[in-house]
Protein backbone atom coordinates (compact mmCIF):
# COMPACT_ATOMS: atom_id res chain seq x y z
CA UNK A 1 0.00 0.00 0.00
CA UNK A 2 1.46 3.31 -1.01
CA UNK A 3 -0.15 6.71 -0.34
CA UNK A 4 -0.65 7.40 -4.07
CA UNK A 5 -3.05 3.92 -4.10
CA UNK A 6 -4.35 5.29 -0.41
CA UNK A 7 -5.81 8.11 -2.63
CA UNK A 8 -7.15 6.11 -5.55
CA UNK A 9 -9.17 4.16 -3.22
CA UNK A 10 -10.64 7.02 -1.05
CA UNK A 11 -11.68 8.70 -3.90
CA UNK A 12 -13.67 5.64 -5.31
CA UNK A 13 -15.62 6.70 -1.82
CA UNK A 14 -18.98 8.22 -2.49
CA UNK A 15 -18.91 11.57 -0.70
CA UNK A 16 -14.96 12.09 -0.06
CA UNK A 17 -13.68 14.98 -1.66
CA UNK A 18 -9.66 14.36 -0.98
CA UNK A 19 -7.00 17.12 -0.33
CA UNK A 20 -3.89 17.21 1.32
CA UNK A 21 -1.92 18.89 4.33
CA UNK A 22 1.85 17.99 5.09
CA UNK A 23 2.10 14.17 4.94
CA UNK A 24 -1.32 13.22 5.67
CA UNK A 25 -4.54 12.63 3.74
CA UNK A 26 -7.16 14.57 4.23
CA UNK A 27 -10.55 13.30 3.42
CA UNK A 28 -13.45 15.62 3.53
CA UNK A 29 -16.38 13.06 3.94
CA UNK A 30 -19.97 13.63 3.47
CA UNK A 31 -21.84 12.80 7.01
CA UNK A 32 -23.64 10.36 5.12
CA UNK A 33 -21.11 7.84 4.08
CA UNK A 34 -18.48 8.54 7.52
CA UNK A 35 -18.63 5.20 8.33
CA UNK A 36 -18.18 3.85 4.97
CA UNK A 37 -15.64 5.90 4.24
CA UNK A 38 -13.84 5.29 8.15
CA UNK A 39 -14.31 1.25 7.03
CA UNK A 40 -12.62 1.78 3.48
CA UNK A 41 -9.80 3.24 5.22
CA UNK A 42 -9.21 0.47 7.58
CA UNK A 43 -9.83 -2.69 5.43
CA UNK A 44 -8.77 -1.53 2.30
CA UNK A 45 -5.75 1.20 3.27
CA UNK A 46 -5.16 -0.91 6.35
CA UNK A 47 -5.59 1.96 8.39
CA UNK A 48 -5.76 -0.19 11.70
CA UNK A 49 -4.45 2.32 14.24
CA UNK A 50 -6.91 5.27 15.65
CA UNK A 51 -5.09 7.77 16.75
CA UNK A 52 -8.19 10.18 18.11
CA UNK A 53 -11.47 11.64 17.40
CA UNK A 54 -12.79 15.14 18.28
CA UNK A 55 -14.98 18.03 17.00
CA UNK A 56 -14.40 21.32 16.42
CA UNK A 57 -17.10 24.30 16.77
CA UNK A 58 -16.91 26.75 13.77
CA UNK A 59 -19.81 28.28 15.66
CA UNK A 60 -22.98 29.50 12.99
CA UNK A 61 -21.33 26.98 10.61
CA UNK A 62 -22.10 23.88 12.73
CA UNK A 63 -19.59 21.61 14.32
CA UNK A 64 -17.10 19.21 12.30
CA UNK A 65 -15.74 16.18 13.75
CA UNK A 66 -12.45 15.32 13.08
CA UNK A 67 -10.90 11.82 13.15
CA UNK A 68 -7.26 10.40 12.32
CA UNK A 69 -6.34 6.99 11.37
CA UNK A 70 -2.87 5.58 10.56
CA UNK A 71 -1.49 3.07 8.96
CA UNK A 72 2.08 2.25 10.95
CA UNK A 73 3.45 -0.48 8.72
CA UNK A 74 2.91 1.86 5.40
CA UNK A 75 3.36 5.08 6.77
CA UNK A 76 -0.10 6.15 5.40
CA UNK A 77 -2.16 9.03 7.47
CA UNK A 78 -5.82 9.55 7.12
CA UNK A 79 -7.34 12.87 8.39
CA UNK A 80 -10.90 11.92 8.49
CA UNK A 81 -13.30 15.20 8.62
CA UNK A 82 -17.15 15.78 8.36
CA UNK A 83 -18.88 19.10 8.87
CA UNK A 84 -22.27 18.40 10.58
CA UNK A 85 -23.76 21.66 9.32
CA UNK A 86 -25.46 23.88 11.69
CA UNK A 87 -27.81 23.10 14.41
CA UNK A 88 -26.71 19.50 13.88
CA UNK A 89 -25.70 17.23 17.17
CA UNK A 90 -26.06 13.88 15.59
CA UNK A 91 -23.12 11.49 13.91
CA UNK A 92 -22.26 8.32 13.11
CA UNK A 93 -21.01 5.95 15.38
CA UNK A 94 -17.12 4.50 14.85
CA UNK A 95 -17.09 2.32 16.85
CA UNK A 96 -18.60 -0.91 14.66
CA UNK A 97 -15.26 -0.44 12.34
CA UNK A 98 -12.52 1.13 15.43
CA UNK A 99 -13.21 -0.27 18.95
CA UNK A 100 -10.26 2.14 19.58
CA UNK A 101 -13.74 4.96 18.69
CA UNK A 102 -15.57 4.36 21.84
CA UNK A 103 -13.97 6.30 24.56
CA UNK A 104 -13.08 9.15 22.40
CA UNK A 105 -16.52 9.60 21.14
CA UNK A 106 -17.73 9.44 24.44
CA UNK A 107 -15.18 12.62 25.31
CA UNK A 108 -16.58 13.92 22.36
CA UNK A 109 -20.25 13.39 23.49
CA UNK A 110 -19.27 14.91 26.68
CA UNK A 111 -17.32 17.72 25.60
CA UNK A 112 -19.25 18.71 22.37
CA UNK A 113 -22.43 17.02 23.08
CA UNK A 114 -22.00 15.15 19.87
CA UNK A 115 -24.89 12.05 20.06
CA UNK A 116 -23.12 8.74 18.04
CA UNK A 117 -25.67 6.91 16.65
CA UNK A 118 -25.06 3.27 17.35
CA UNK A 119 -22.44 4.12 20.33
CA UNK A 120 -22.71 1.10 22.47
CA UNK A 121 -22.39 2.75 25.65
CA UNK A 122 -23.16 6.99 25.10
CA UNK A 123 -22.02 8.68 28.52
CA UNK A 124 -20.34 11.56 29.80
CA UNK A 125 -16.21 9.85 30.62
CA UNK A 126 -14.90 12.79 32.22
CA UNK A 127 -17.15 15.30 33.31
CA UNK A 128 -19.64 14.04 36.18
CA UNK A 129 -22.52 12.69 35.82
CA UNK A 130 -24.53 15.57 36.77
CA UNK A 131 -22.75 17.93 34.91
CA UNK A 132 -24.76 20.59 33.06
CA UNK A 133 -23.99 21.49 29.56
CA UNK A 134 -20.65 20.56 27.21
CA UNK A 135 -18.06 22.69 28.06
CA UNK A 136 -16.09 22.56 24.90
CA UNK A 137 -18.96 24.39 22.80
CA UNK A 138 -17.82 28.16 22.22
CA UNK A 139 -21.66 28.71 23.22
CA UNK A 140 -20.89 27.85 26.79
CA UNK A 141 -19.92 30.30 29.32
CA UNK A 142 -17.29 29.34 31.65
CA UNK A 143 -18.49 31.50 34.24
CA UNK A 144 -21.81 29.38 34.12
CA UNK A 145 -22.71 28.98 38.10
CA UNK A 146 -22.27 25.28 39.19
CA UNK A 147 -23.63 25.57 42.81
CA UNK A 148 -22.54 24.30 45.49
CA UNK A 149 -18.84 24.90 44.67
CA UNK A 150 -18.95 27.62 41.33
CA UNK B 1 -28.70 5.19 31.25
CA UNK B 2 -28.89 5.67 35.10
CA UNK B 3 -27.89 8.90 36.34
CA UNK B 4 -26.45 8.68 39.87
CA UNK B 5 -27.06 11.14 42.16
CA UNK B 6 -23.82 12.77 43.38
CA UNK B 7 -22.05 11.77 46.50
CA UNK B 8 -22.35 12.66 49.08
CA UNK B 9 -25.58 14.83 49.06
CA UNK B 10 -25.14 18.17 49.65
CA UNK B 11 -27.79 20.48 51.17
CA UNK B 12 -28.73 23.29 48.81
CA UNK B 13 -26.49 26.12 49.76
CA UNK B 14 -28.37 30.02 49.97
CA UNK B 15 -26.02 31.03 46.24
CA UNK B 16 -28.21 28.21 44.34
CA UNK B 17 -29.59 30.79 42.76
CA UNK B 18 -26.56 32.64 41.91
CA UNK B 19 -26.37 33.48 37.78
CA UNK B 20 -23.07 35.60 37.87
CA UNK B 21 -19.55 35.11 38.60
CA UNK B 22 -19.12 38.61 40.05
CA UNK B 23 -22.75 38.40 41.99
CA UNK B 24 -21.24 35.16 43.68
CA UNK B 25 -18.18 37.23 44.65
CA UNK B 26 -20.44 39.58 46.50
CA UNK B 27 -21.93 36.63 48.42
CA UNK B 28 -19.42 35.08 48.79
CA UNK B 29 -17.66 37.88 50.25
CA UNK B 30 -20.58 38.67 52.99
CA UNK B 31 -20.33 35.04 53.98
CA UNK B 32 -20.92 34.87 57.70
CA UNK B 33 -17.92 33.73 59.71
CA UNK B 34 -18.00 29.52 60.56
CA UNK B 35 -18.11 29.71 63.87
CA UNK B 36 -16.26 28.34 66.75
CA UNK B 37 -14.92 24.95 66.66
CA UNK B 38 -16.03 24.08 70.38
CA UNK B 39 -18.45 22.05 70.84
CA UNK B 40 -21.27 23.52 72.64
CA UNK B 41 -21.15 21.64 75.59
CA UNK B 42 -17.80 22.71 76.53
CA UNK B 43 -18.55 26.01 75.63
CA UNK B 44 -20.93 25.80 78.81
CA UNK B 45 -19.03 24.10 80.88
CA UNK B 46 -16.00 26.61 80.60
CA UNK B 47 -18.95 29.55 80.64
CA UNK B 48 -20.12 28.11 84.15
CA UNK B 49 -16.56 28.10 85.11
CA UNK B 50 -15.55 31.37 83.78
CA UNK B 51 -18.69 33.51 85.72
CA UNK B 52 -17.60 31.05 88.64
CA UNK B 53 -15.87 33.45 91.30
CA UNK B 54 -11.82 33.58 90.33
CA UNK B 55 -13.06 31.10 87.49
CA UNK B 56 -11.75 33.28 84.95
CA UNK B 57 -8.21 33.09 86.11
CA UNK B 58 -8.72 29.26 86.00
CA UNK B 59 -10.00 29.13 82.51
CA UNK B 60 -7.57 31.52 80.73
CA UNK B 61 -4.89 28.97 82.17
CA UNK B 62 -7.08 26.59 80.81
CA UNK B 63 -7.19 27.99 77.65
CA UNK B 64 -3.67 28.99 77.42
CA UNK B 65 -3.10 25.29 78.63
CA UNK B 66 -5.12 23.57 75.97
CA UNK B 67 -3.98 25.71 73.19
CA UNK B 68 -0.03 24.98 73.73
CA UNK B 69 -1.40 21.41 73.24
CA UNK B 70 -3.00 21.66 70.01
CA UNK B 71 -0.57 23.35 68.73
CA UNK B 72 2.25 21.46 69.89
CA UNK B 73 0.54 18.25 67.85
CA UNK B 74 -1.08 19.46 64.85
CA UNK B 75 -1.47 16.34 62.15
CA UNK B 76 -1.69 17.27 58.94
CA UNK B 77 -3.89 13.93 57.09
CA UNK B 78 -1.82 12.90 54.34
CA UNK B 79 -3.78 14.15 51.24
CA UNK B 80 -2.31 15.26 48.23
CA UNK B 81 -4.34 16.95 45.18
CA UNK B 82 -1.84 18.17 42.75
CA UNK B 83 1.71 19.21 41.92
CA UNK B 84 1.59 20.97 45.06
CA UNK B 85 1.93 18.38 47.05
CA UNK B 86 5.78 17.15 45.83
CA UNK B 87 6.54 20.52 47.87
CA UNK B 88 4.44 19.39 50.78
CA UNK B 89 5.84 16.05 50.34
CA UNK B 90 9.14 17.48 50.68
CA UNK B 91 8.30 19.55 53.50
CA UNK B 92 7.43 16.66 55.26
CA UNK B 93 10.85 14.96 54.79
CA UNK B 94 13.87 15.12 56.31
CA UNK B 95 15.37 17.78 54.97
CA UNK B 96 12.36 20.22 56.15
CA UNK B 97 11.21 18.13 58.78
CA UNK B 98 7.55 19.19 60.08
CA UNK B 99 8.04 17.09 63.15
CA UNK B 100 10.33 19.25 64.93
CA UNK B 101 6.72 21.20 64.97
CA UNK B 102 5.26 18.30 66.33
CA UNK B 103 3.29 17.61 63.03
CA UNK B 104 3.28 14.22 61.88
CA UNK B 105 1.55 13.55 58.14
CA UNK B 106 -0.98 11.11 59.08
CA UNK B 107 -2.95 8.72 56.81
CA UNK B 108 -6.14 8.93 58.41
CA UNK B 109 -8.34 11.86 59.04
CA UNK B 110 -10.28 10.59 61.69
CA UNK B 111 -6.94 10.92 63.56
CA UNK B 112 -5.83 14.69 61.97
CA UNK B 113 -5.89 17.66 63.21
CA UNK B 114 -5.31 19.50 59.98
CA UNK B 115 -6.30 19.27 55.97
CA UNK B 116 -3.50 21.08 53.86
CA UNK B 117 -5.23 21.46 50.65
CA UNK B 118 -2.37 20.87 48.14
CA UNK B 119 -3.50 21.87 44.42
CA UNK B 120 -6.11 22.69 42.27
CA UNK B 121 -9.47 21.87 43.27
CA UNK B 122 -11.64 20.51 40.64
CA UNK B 123 -15.60 20.42 40.71
CA UNK B 124 -15.49 16.93 40.64
CA UNK B 125 -13.44 16.50 43.37
CA UNK B 126 -14.90 18.78 45.79
CA UNK B 127 -17.13 16.40 47.73
CA UNK B 128 -14.35 13.96 48.32
CA UNK B 129 -12.40 17.05 50.14
CA UNK B 130 -15.69 18.03 51.67
CA UNK B 131 -15.90 14.18 52.87
CA UNK B 132 -12.19 14.59 54.13
CA UNK B 133 -13.08 17.40 55.85
CA UNK B 134 -16.07 16.00 57.83
CA UNK B 135 -14.07 13.16 58.67
CA UNK B 136 -11.72 14.79 60.31
CA UNK B 137 -12.54 15.80 64.51
CA UNK B 138 -12.73 18.89 65.78
CA UNK B 139 -11.18 21.30 66.55
CA UNK B 140 -9.70 21.18 62.84
CA UNK B 141 -7.98 23.29 60.63
CA UNK B 142 -7.07 23.69 57.25
CA UNK B 143 -3.85 25.53 55.31
CA UNK B 144 -4.43 26.72 51.31
CA UNK B 145 -1.60 25.72 49.93
CA UNK B 146 -0.72 27.22 45.98
CA UNK B 147 -2.61 29.25 43.74
CA UNK B 148 -5.02 27.00 42.67
CA UNK B 149 -6.41 26.39 46.02
CA UNK B 150 -6.11 30.06 47.29
CA UNK B 151 -8.44 31.31 44.10
CA UNK B 152 -8.36 29.04 41.22
CA UNK B 153 -5.21 30.30 40.14
CA UNK B 154 -4.15 29.82 36.46
CA UNK B 155 -7.29 27.81 35.93
CA UNK B 156 -9.93 30.11 37.13
CA UNK B 157 -11.09 30.50 34.39
CA UNK B 158 -11.53 26.99 33.19
CA UNK B 159 -15.09 25.05 33.30
CA UNK B 160 -13.73 22.75 35.97
CA UNK B 161 -12.09 24.30 38.36
CA UNK B 162 -13.32 25.48 42.05
CA UNK B 163 -12.60 29.00 42.15
CA UNK B 164 -10.56 28.81 45.83
CA UNK B 165 -10.97 26.21 48.49
CA UNK B 166 -12.24 28.36 50.89
CA UNK B 167 -15.43 27.92 48.72
CA UNK B 168 -16.04 24.70 50.31
CA UNK B 169 -14.26 24.68 53.44
CA UNK B 170 -13.01 27.55 56.02
CA UNK B 171 -9.64 27.87 55.38
CA UNK B 172 -7.30 29.43 58.41
CA UNK B 173 -3.75 29.97 56.64
CA UNK B 174 -3.27 30.84 52.88
CA UNK B 175 0.30 30.13 51.39
CA UNK B 176 1.08 31.68 47.99
CA UNK B 177 2.83 30.63 45.36
CA UNK B 178 2.90 28.39 42.48
CA UNK B 179 3.54 26.29 43.61
CA UNK B 180 5.08 27.42 47.05
CA UNK B 181 8.41 26.06 47.93
CA UNK B 182 8.49 24.53 51.14
CA UNK B 183 9.93 27.27 53.23
CA UNK B 184 6.37 29.08 52.42
CA UNK B 185 4.34 26.19 53.75
CA UNK B 186 6.60 25.60 56.82
CA UNK B 187 6.10 29.28 57.32
CA UNK B 188 2.37 29.12 56.66
CA UNK B 189 2.32 26.08 59.63
CA UNK B 190 4.53 28.38 62.04
CA UNK B 191 1.66 31.18 60.86
CA UNK B 192 -1.23 28.73 61.94
CA UNK B 193 0.63 27.57 65.13
CA UNK B 194 0.64 31.21 65.95
CA UNK B 195 -3.00 31.14 65.28
CA UNK B 196 -3.51 28.30 67.40
CA UNK B 197 -1.77 29.63 70.52
CA UNK B 198 -4.81 32.64 69.90
CA UNK B 199 -7.52 30.15 69.74
CA UNK B 200 -10.32 31.67 71.93
CA UNK B 201 -13.70 30.09 73.23
CA UNK B 202 -15.40 33.06 72.29
CA UNK B 203 -15.83 31.92 68.94
CA UNK B 204 -13.67 34.58 67.25
CA UNK B 205 -10.84 34.12 65.32
CA UNK B 206 -7.29 35.75 67.02
CA UNK B 207 -5.86 38.18 65.10
CA UNK B 208 -2.57 36.27 64.64
CA UNK B 209 0.50 37.87 65.53
CA UNK B 210 2.69 36.89 62.52
CA UNK B 211 6.08 36.61 64.89
CA UNK B 212 7.81 34.07 61.81
CA UNK B 213 7.63 36.81 59.30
Amino acid sequence: MTPDRARELLATVEGVALTSAGAAIVAQVDPAHWAGAARVAKEAIGCAFFSFLTAIDWKEQGLEIVAWVDNLDAKISIELRTKLGAGVAACASLTAVYRGANWMERECFDMFGVRFDGHPDLRRILLADDWEGHPLLKSYAVDTPHPPYR
Amino acid sequence: MEIKAPIPQIPVPFWKDVKDLQEWETHHQRRPDAGDKHSALFEQITEGLHNFPGGFALTTVADGFFNWARKSSVWPVSFGLACCAIEMMATFASRFDVERLGMVPWASPRHSDLMIVSGTVTIKMAPMLKRIYDQMPDPKWVVSMGSCANSGGPFRHGYHVVKGVDRVVPVDVYVPGCPPPPESLLNGLLLLQDQISHFRRTGQRAEPTPKVD
